[in-house]
């Protein structure tokens, strides 16, 4: 029972890795990259490390699993926010659809505008 | 169940070259760097599936070491992305 618990969990992780990735891949700009990617990848390792600790249970292996899903979920958005804002800073546009930017009315324009795909 | 951890390596095998494929052609250097701390992640499920693949427990503790090194490591290339521009 517990074996198929785990692995209807580790599935549902997969599928938000797959769908994760397939963002990573389809979306305009690094934006919208970074929101899809990361939240959905960050859920799909995480259910996959519970589901590691559901199989297996107050062992070495889960107490392990479920301490790294706790240092998943925390460092991993924390990165993606700093990716995002050295996009920002460094200069990289924003896709032509895009309807607002909070952070350059915050603080102001990237100190040179730089087109998407100039490098 | 050997057969689902090995579906399930596919999958996240499959992930993994879509990240590739992002870093390879991703056009500018934030692009690359988000499928690069992608990547990281992805390889943390990669631990756990042969973790459970092989029964042997010391894959998690590659997991968190990953997860710790895929953090500083991004941390690291967001400071550098802030300082610098194109063409420097």
């Amino acid at each position: 029972m517990n074996e198929i618990v785990a692995y209807v969990v580790i599935a549902v992780g997969l599928a938000f890795d797959l769908f994760g990735t397939i963002g990573l891949v389809r979306l305009p700009d690094i934006y919208n990259r970074v929101q899809a990617a990361t939240k959905c990848v960050t859920l799909g390792t995480c259910f996959i490390l519970v589901g590691v600790t559901i199989h297996s249970g107050i062992t070495a292996m889960g107490v392990k699993a479920l301490i790294c899903a706790a240092f998943v979920l925390m460092t991993s958005p924390v990165g993606a926010h700093a990716i995002a804002r050295g996009a920002h800073v460094c200069g990289v546009q924003l896709w032509e659809g895009s309807i607002m930017d909070k952070y350059k009315d915050d603080f102001g324009q990237p100190e040179r505008e730089l087109d998407d795909l100039e490098r | 169940m050997t057969a689902f951890l090995n579906v399930a390596l596919v999958v996240l095998m499959l992930s993994s070259f879509l990240c590739l494929y992002r870093i390879a052609k991703g056009p500018t250097a934030p692009d690359r760097t988000v499928a690069i701390d992608i990547l990281g992640t992805l390889l943390v499920g990669f631990c756990c599936v042969f973790a459970l693949l092989y029964g042997r427990d010391w894959f998690m503790n590659i997991a968190i070491v990953w997860a710790l090194m895929s953090f500083i490591g991004t941390i690291a290339l967001a400071k550098y992305l802030q300082g610098r521009f194109y063409d420097e």
